[in-house]
């Protein structure tokens, strides 16, 4: 990381913004050398200030910010829901539900304070002092360093729980969260957003943890620096994991527009991919020629029926079955509904069996027809998006594997179905929803 | 015109309470059928002026109260 790209802290006029790290990365700037305490957060980023906050909403709006959990949704939007009512509260969603993604993992274990800044100033905003950050459970290492952060940030502040969260999917979804926070189970609840009626019947804000650090950075270098990269309709950078079949599998912040085919450079691309899934495990599947030209943003995503989602962008190397991969997916997608909607709870397992016999044998046509009526008749019946994602990510992969259909049909499986898995299928079914 | 649009309602299950005992479908297969494990596919929404009646009852006839009707704007 070189030190140039750091901004130097100095004391400054009241409305003069200091200017921001030049280029890239901009939430993971510094890092490299791995502390996590406030004195170096402050060195890298430089002072905060919350009393410019009347001017922060407007400010979030101009920058164009959107949510970085996986619906894009306009932060500026969300903010000024949950201000009307007044008195909200604020929940910090860093528990990273898609198992092969680490970007809340890694925000919240090397730049903890950024993410507690942007959940700070998001409270100021809305007029909120109650303030959660949720992480999962498994997470250890997330809650150690965030409670460590906890700890120094100071006494003016209004204070931050630190929550950790049930290890289950659908945990992470905003009404989900929003109830378990207000002591329920973690799973969803239909008909009402939590800005409307959230924890304790309280307007709750819910922000992914990425997007309230992007908050962080806005508040000290101004909308206009935010928009300096990215496109016009999707300014700023984002954090993607890039997973499965590359050498350096990982985490990196780049600019949305940035194009694809150097993203999965940098992440160290091994010949040529069969095919690649975007978002999360209720994503899309796009095959490897139709996203070779493409730009990492929602706009050129969208062109392909698939979105920048949480950020994962997994890739399916040429000697896999993309059929056995979704398979897996579509059983673990089916494992981890929340037993509350009729459609999901034995839908998506009937689905995943139908899938099964696709990948590994003992499908057939009228099988298959029954599978594709299955999955329109699925979407759009739950009390959340969990069986819509899950029927639309099994819908993308059979149009992008449709030659491998038609073969593991004619001829059976093929020779890549016995592969170890390429994406984690961690089981979860035992894990508690409070 | 304007009280016409006003008066316009949709069907809506609410999923989380419904636990496919499968009476609308029953009372209301011109909106309602049901899909391979018993749960309503709501395959006509709008409710019109000739099944506004039978819509409230089998609204009141769901053992779960899970069927609603609803202003179509919402």
């Amino acid at each position: 990381m070189t030190p140039a790209a750091t901004p130097v802290p100095s004391p400054t006029a009241p409305g003069v913004r200091e200017p921001g790290p030049v280029g890239l990365p901009r939430l993971l700037v510094g890092l490299d050398d791995g502390a996590t305490d406030l004195a170096a957060h402050t060195r890298r980023f430089g002072p905060v200030s919350t009393s410019r906050v009347n001017a922060l909403g407007a400010e979030v709006e101009r920058a164009g910010l959107s949510g970085r959990g996986g619906a894009s949704f306009p932060t500026a939007t969300k903010l000024a829901s949950v201000a009307r009512s007044g008195g909200g509260v604020v929940i910090i969603n860093a528990t990273e539900g898609e198992p092969a993604a680490c970007k809340d993992h890694l925000l919240t274990t090397r730049a903890p304070h950024l993410v507690l800044d942007g959940a700070v100033l998001a409270a100021a905003i809305v007029g909120s002092a109650e303030v959660y950050v949720c992480v999962g459970r498994e997470d250890r290492e997330a809650l150690r360093v965030l409670g460590q952060a906890i700890a120094e940030r100071p006494a003016h502040e209004p204070s931050v729980v630190l929550l950790a969260a049930p290890h289950r999917y659908v945990s992470g979804e905003a009404t989900a969260l929003t109830r378990w926070v207000g002591g329920g189970d973690a799973k969803p609840v239909w008909g009402v957003r939590p800005d409307e009626r959230g924890v304790r019947r309280r307007s709750t804000l819910v922000q992914n943890a990425e997007t309230v650090a992007h908050l962080a950075l806005v508040a000290r270098f101004g909308a206009d620096w935010f928009r300096s990269i990215g496109t016009g309709r999707e300014p700023g950078s984002a954090l993607v994991t890039v997973a499965g079949d590359v050498e350096r599998p990982g985490v990196s912040e780049v600019a949305f527009g940035t194009p694809l085919a150097r993203i999965l450079d940098q992440a160290g691309l091994v010949g040529q991919p069969q095919a690649l899934l975007f978002g999360g495990y209720g994503g899309s599947w796009v095959g490897a020629a139709d996203a070779a030209a493409l730009c990492y943003s929602n706009k050129d995503l969208r062109r392909v029926g698939a979105s920048v989602g949480a950020g994962l962008v997994a890739v399916l190397g040429a000697d896999r079955c993309g059929l056995a991969e979704t398979a897996r997916l579509a059983r673990w997608m089916a494992d981890e509904n929340a037993g509350q909607c009729g459609p999901c709870q034995f839908g998506l397992p009937a689905v995943a069996d139908a899938l099964d016999r696709v990948a590994w044998g003992g499908s057939s046509r009228a099988d298959l027809a029954r599978l594709h009526r299955w999955l329109v008749e699925i979407d759009g019946r739950g009390g959340c998006a969990h069986p819509d994602l899950t029927v639309r990510m099994i819908a993308s992969a059979l149009r992008t594997f449709a030659v491998d259909v038609e073969r593991h049909l004619t001829t059976g499986p093929c020779e890549h179905v016995r592969r170890h898995p390429l994406l984690p299928v961690p089981d979860l079914r035992g894990e508690p929803w409070r | 015109m304007a009280v016409k649009q006003a008066s316009l309602r949709i069907l809506v299950v609410d999923p989380t309470l419904c636990d496919g005992a499968g009476v609308c479908a029953e009372l209301l297969p011109e909106h309602i059928r049901l899909d391979d494990w018993g749960f309503p596919i709501v395959h006509a929404p709008e409710v019109t002026r000739e099944t506004r009646a039978d819509a409230e009852r089998t609204c009141r006839a769901c053992p779960k109260l899970a069927l609603h009707l609803r202003r179509r704007d919402r």
